[in-house]
């Protein structure tokens, strides 16, 4: 795979603005690399209300958050972006030349003349469970699987009743030493068939499954070995060596505010001429910035997207004349567009 | 207008007037309620509104529908009077409500 990546534009972020960024860079000729912290496009879009109708995009009188995703897919198809799932930017500097360099957490790099950032709310994280001595026992919390063998012949206990929640007791319960699931209610919200799945493997007692929460912690040196949880009537101690929360996602800011850019409010100060933050060459687009009399809908950060491609266009091209062409009858965006 | 009582999770509470058609989150945000914050604006999608109503309030308010349940399940220590204040419309009823917020939303 490739560590380290040249470009012009790296996006940062996949949601409506960071797709529309896109077009509005393709029209102008110029090819985008975009990342996301998840591992597929649209952001808050597909990930918090996929099937909840958006009645405030222009001439669309009602569309879903997937059916936006989707047609800005189409829409910049002819650009072939590039795409960097699972990606959370973490560090940048400057590459001594005028332009910027970024690492991932993951460490992949990319060297990018200019970085349009249209992070949104920030980066999506999992929920953390306000259980009182979590952080002292980090190492034995887990949100996401890496290495499966990890789970091999511990006991495990899984917090929540959604998909993750249930995925992962199906996935698991064959080599774990056990696996408990506690979720709130006795009641799941997943996809039928893991659900009955789940349930099965209740009945038979593969797994034990509890109605209530985890209210301590118990272990030694860092390291867990029980968890209590907190029923209707009793509290009762189950062992426990790996917790699993599943409490869906929450946005934070994270790495983008250690980067020295000015800051408003938690958001992104810009040139509302440019879109160009505090530094040179870096651009924020979208719910991510701020400015006098900003609006955070999908339609303002479509008009921030176009401003900030002029402006990107000139500052990589700071000798060439820029004007503007339509799409309706420009033979050249034509072309761009694939339209020929 | 209905009078609306926040009881913040370190025990203060804050008198605010609700507007009758609008959510119990929209009027949290109005009044700079600070342990709600309400992500995703109100479209059930998030569970960062969580609020817990006072008992003898609870029974007095619509049911949640089970799009609310199973939001719920995102939200951190849900006991038997959680709501999210999102899916709370404020009618004349309401007169008097009072709300405890949670200590987080994450």
């Amino acid at each position: 795979m490739d560590r380290i990546i040249n470009t012009d534009v790296l996006i940062i972020g996949s949601g409506p603005v960071g797709l529309f960024a896109v077009f509005e860079l393709g029209l102008l000729n110029i090819k985008c690399h975009v990342m996301d912290i998840l591992d597929k496009p649209g952001g808050q879009c597909s990930q918090l209300y996929p099937e909840k109708p958006i009645y405030d995009i222009p001439a669309y009188p009602v569309i879903t958050g997937q059916e936006l995703t989707d047609n800005l897919l189409t829409q910049i198809k002819p650009f072939s972006p590039v795409f960097h799932f699972q990606e959370l930017a973490k560090h940048l500097k400057g590459d001594g030349q005028g332009g910027w360099q970024l690492t991932t957490r993951n460490g992949k790099q990319f060297n990018a003349k200019t970085i349009v950032i249209a992070a949104g709310g920030g980066s999506f994280e999992p929920k953390k469970p306000n259980i009182k001595n979590i952080d002292v026992f980090n190492e034995s919390v887990a949100y996401s699987i890496n290495e499966v063998n990890n789970f091999r012949d511990k006991n495990i206990v899984i917090l929540g009743g959604g998909d993750s929640a249930l995925d992962w007791t199906v996935q698991l319960h064959s080599i774990s030493k056990s696996i408990t699931l506690i979720h709130r209610r006795d009641n799941f919200r997943g996809a039928p068939a893991t659900v009955n799945k789940v349930t099965q493997l209740r009945d038979k007692g593969k797994i034990d499954f509890h109605v209530g929460q985890v209210t301590q912690l118990l272990g030694s040196d860092n390291s867990l070995n029980a968890v209590i949880c907190e029923k209707k009537d009793e509290n009762i101690e189950i062992p426990c060596d790996i917790l699993m929360p599943f409490f869906g996602l929450t946005m934070a800011l994270g790495p983008i505010q250690d980067w020295g850019l000015k800051l408003n409010n938690k958001r992104i100060a810009v040139s509302t001429e440019t879109f160009q933050t505090s530094k040179e060459g870096i651009y924020a687009i979208g719910d991510i910035n701020d400015y006098p009399g900003k609006l955070k809908l999908i339609l303002s950060g479509f008009h921030e997207a176009a401003l900030m491609a002029h402006d990107v266009f000139k500052y990589l091209n700071p000798e060439e004349k820029l004007t503007l062409q339509y799409t309706t009858t420009s033979s050249a965006l034509h072309e761009r567009l694939k339209l020929k | 207008m209905v009078t609306i009582n926040f009881i913040s999770s370190k025990g203060e509470t804050k008198k605010v007037e609700g507007k009758e058609g609008q959510t119990l989150m929209e009027c949290a945000k109005d009044n700079y309620i600070y342990e709600i914050e309400a992500e995703c604006g109100g479209g059930c999608s998030c569970a960062t509104c969580h609020v817990y109503i006072s008992n003898e309030w609870l029974s007095k308010l619509e049911e949640p529908s089970e799009m609310e349940q199973d939001m719920l399940d995102f939200a951190l220590n849900v006991r038997e009077n959680s709501r999210l204040s999102c899916q709370i419309k404020i009618d004349q009823y309401c007169d008097g409500l009072r709300v405890e917020t949670p200590e987080t939303q994450f």
